[in-house]
């Protein structure tokens, strides 16, 4: 009972996306939440570690029922090489946030150097005219900064999308040489239904 | 211990390369792909393919068609009845726009169909150039897969990997967009190698043996086990595995309409048609077996009804290509990913020989219920119009389940899948998930020239049939022989159907005038006749069906005249009603 309530309660999950480097693709995934009228609280995609393969980090607020659809949905995108989904209990994520302030009422007004070390930012950027503080880490500590330099002149604000590792994933490149080889990976497809609560199948 | 041989030969010899323009490696591309007919319409942006072709008529068949919407479905047609990937070329601009009708059809109903288009020269994309329009973007949601080409080095490579994204795994429409400048661009072309393996695409996931082994000690203790099986067994080419498992478990089979003759409609197995305007006995048993096992089919909405009231009671056992539909509707208790085609037979091998005579003779109770209140006087009225059901019973007596039945949609679409017989698998062509009126006709079209040795018998309504009526010049050019039938009730049927029952009778734009459609067909030199009496029906059908060429036959049938059984909007399938 309780899992089945587990399933059903939205909350922020994390959807990494191997994929190949090709035109369009972004709007085919990105069309997959729209089509559901679903949110993209945040999106990253950059190349990753491995050679012409990117990774999308795509954040949303939703039920994992929903969220196990969406990655299958993507994964049969044919560009599409991995989908996974986690918990934020499951990743370590940061957001990196960059603030331009002026660098006169900072200088005059604050002890620069204690706010840089309460908050664990850096100064990026001094000038005479403006100094611009780059800080990362969870939403509320990026949010907070900004409570902060509010005050003193805050100009200009930005922050990145989610980036997430996967606590307990071995990396992508031996997925990929699966992939790469004719026969598909064991594991390839998982069901995740049966596998992870054997008590459901009964005679 | 070849390969390695192999691949130093082709490393080591230089490869002979031959001169040749894109829109050359397109055409001889198609032809190593095994195409033989194309369905297209020129325009600005596709001219240098089509000057190619000017010298290719003697090796690629090229169908003028009216409008690019009839390509896209004569291009569905002809993959439906064939079996292959059905061809497709349009210009850029408003020709690509044309497509799109046809291609939502094909991805939802999994159709094999490569459409090429032409588009504006590289240089020009994004200037809003003449005939230019983002058809990538607008066919994304639309294809299975598709991709710009603006280099002709590209060309051989692309469209071997459209083929077999196209046919491999669940199949699908592919758009390949070409830029005019690759059509003419001259490059050095090695000959074209079919693509049989895309790192990032599984057409389909491995077998898990636990999970064949589960479904068959649930199928071998099952009371009630009842199977529904969906156009994925044909798709699959799996007709005779299936057969096998059906026989060898004894278990009643009930079809989804895009599944209808993957096994002969007469088999003693098959229980009939599933859904919204199927039989009665498979929707009610749906909530009572004791074990479903869905082959090949996606649980669409309008064979499921209400989901929350359906099949509660069984263990669910799906079998499917594409492992995004297992659990998309239905839970699936025993996952059985895998084409069917490899799942069946090993299902089969697991499974007892038994029968389940109580459990079919309760689905043939049913039969008889529906016998005698509906269908008795569906099929043999005595006196009034005449109606669908029995203008479709004496194309049975005549054709003896042999033809090939292409329909429109709306109300003759479900009565001509509920009533007719089919011997063969691949024999009937409709427009199930997206629901296209305009389909029939020009994908009778297609299923022609993709299956020349068998009639084909096009059964489309009065409004369906003026959706795409323009592709009569279609076949007056090709001289394709194609039997057209429409069931004439001067309505827009369904649609005053529903108005009737759910609308308290309020007909907002349902009644649609004609015109004559004899004469019309007569213009476009097609032999035809207008049959409105019970006694001219057997002889007016077997003039069409002897008529060499095509012919067209308009029925008047019953006016206000309602498909039944019926299972409304938001009940449960157990919830039919009969009338």
């Amino acid at each position: 009972m309780s899992s089945s309530q587990e399933i059903n309660e939205k909350q922020e999950f994390t959807i990494t996306v191997y994929t190949e480097n090709q035109i369009g693709l972004l709007n085919r995934i990105a069309i997959i939440f729209s089509r559901r009228k679903i949110n993209i609280e945040s999106l990253n995609t950059s190349p990753s570690e491995i050679e012409h393969i990117h990774r999308f980090n795509i954040v949303i607020h939703e039920t994992e029922e929903v969220v196990r659809k969406l990655a299958r949905q993507i994964e049969k995108q044919v560009e599409v090489l991995k989908v996974y989904f986690n918990t934020n209990e499951d990743i370590i994520w940061q957001e990196m946030a960059l603030y331009k302030v002026p660098t006169d009422t900072i200088a005059e007004l604050v002890s620069v150097e204690r706010l840089l070390r309460e908050n664990g930012a850096r100064a990026v950027v001094i000038r005479k005219d403006y100094t611009v503080f780059e800080t990362t880490g969870h939403r509320e500590e990026t949010d907070k900064l900004i409570e902060v330099l509010q005050p003193y002149g805050l100009i200009e604000f930005v922050r990145s999308a989610r980036v997430a590792i996967i606590k307990d994933s071995d990396g992508f490149n031996r997925k990929l040489r699966e992939f790469e080889r004719r026969e598909p990976g064991q594991d390839v497809i998982e069901n995740e239904f049966l596998d992870k609560e054997k008590n459901v199948f009964s005679m | 211990m070849n390969t390695a041989q192999e691949e130093t030969a082709t490393l080591t010899e230089p490869k002979k390369t031959v001169n040749v323009s894109g829109s050359v490696a397109i055409l001889e591309g198609l032809i190593a792909e095994g195409t033989d007919t194309i369905f297209g319409y020129p325009g600005g942006a596709i001219m240098p393919i089509y000057d190619a072709l000017y010298d290719y008529k003697d090796k690629l068949k090229h169908i003028l068609v009216r409008h690019e919407q009839g390509g896209t479905h004569a291009g569905q047609g002809y993959a439906r009845s064939s079996g292959k990937v059905g061809v497709v070329f349009a210009t850029s601009g408003p020709g690509a726009t044309n497509l799109v009708t046809g291609l939502a059809d094909a991805q939802i109903d999994s159709t094999p169909m490569v459409c090429i288009t032409g588009q504006v020269y590289a240089h020009l994309l994004g200037t809003d150039a003449f005939q230019e329009t983002d058809v990538i973007n607008i066919t994304t949601p639309v294809t299975k897969w598709n991709y710009q080409i603006t280099d002709a080095t590209e060309i051989p490579g692309v469209l071997a990997k459209a083929f077999y994204i196209a046919r491999s795994g669940r199949p699908g429409p592919v758009l390949i967009d070409i830029t005019k400048n690759a059509q003419l661009q001259m490059f050095d072309y090695e000959g074209y190698t079919p693509c049989d393996h895309i790192r990032s695409y599984r057409p389909k996931p491995n077998v898990r043996k636990e999970y064949i082994e589960q479904a068959a000690a649930l199928i071998n203790s099952a009371k009630k086990p009842f199977i529904l099986f969906g156009q994925g067994v044909s798709l699959g080419n799996a007709e005779q595995e299936f057969k096998a498992f059906v026989e060898k478990t004894g278990i009643p089979a009930a079809w989804t309409i895009m599944g209808a003759g993957a096994i002969p409609t007469d088999h003693p197995l098959n229980v009939g048609m599933l859904g919204m305007h199927g039989n009665y006995g498979p929707n009610v048993q749906t909530n009572s077996c004791d074990v479903m096992i869905a082959i090949g089919m996606r649980f669409d909405d309008r064979v499921t009804g209400r989901l929350d009231k359906y099949a509660k009671q069984a263990k669910v056992i799906h079998l499917d290509i594409d492992p995004a539909e297992i659990d998309k509707n239905v839970k699936a208790d025993v996952p059985v990913w895998g084409d069917c085609k490899e799942t069946l037979p090993l299902l089969t091998a697991l499974v007892d020989q038994k029968e389940h005579k109580e459990w079919l003779a309760e689905f043939r109770a049913f039969d008889k219920t529906e016998l005698e209140t509906v269908i008795h006087d569906e099929l043999n009225p005595q006196s009034g119009e005449l109606t669908m059901g029995e203008v479709i019973n004496q194309l049975n007596e005549l054709t003896k389940g042999e033809a090939i039945i292409v329909t429109d949609v709306g109300q003759h679409q479900m009565v001509a899948c509920r009533y007719a017989k089919f011997n063969h698998t691949r024999s009937n062509i409709t427009s199930g998930g997206l629901g296209t009126m305009g389909f029939g006709l020009p994908a009778a079209i297609g299923a022609k020239f993709g299956a020349p040795d068998r009639t084909v018998v096009a059964v489309i309504g009065d409004g369906g049939f003026q959706m795409t009526l323009q592709e009569l010049g279609t076949i007056m050019q090709s001289g394709i022989d194609v039997k057209i039938m429409i069931l004439n009730n001067r309505f827009l049927g369904m649609v005053r159907q529903w108005q009737q029952l759910f609308h308290e009778k309020r007909y907002s734009f349902v009644d649609i005038t004609s015109p004559d459609f004899v004469k019309l067909a007569d213009s476009y030199y097609i032999a035809g006749k207008k049959v409105s009496e019970r006694e001219d029906l057997v002889s007016s059908l077997e003039e069409m069906l002897n008529h060499k060429g095509s012919y067209l036959l308009e029925v008047m049938v019953a006016k206000e005249h309602n498909v039944f059984p019926m299972v409304p909007q938001g009940s449960s399938v157990s919830e039919i009603r009969l009338k």
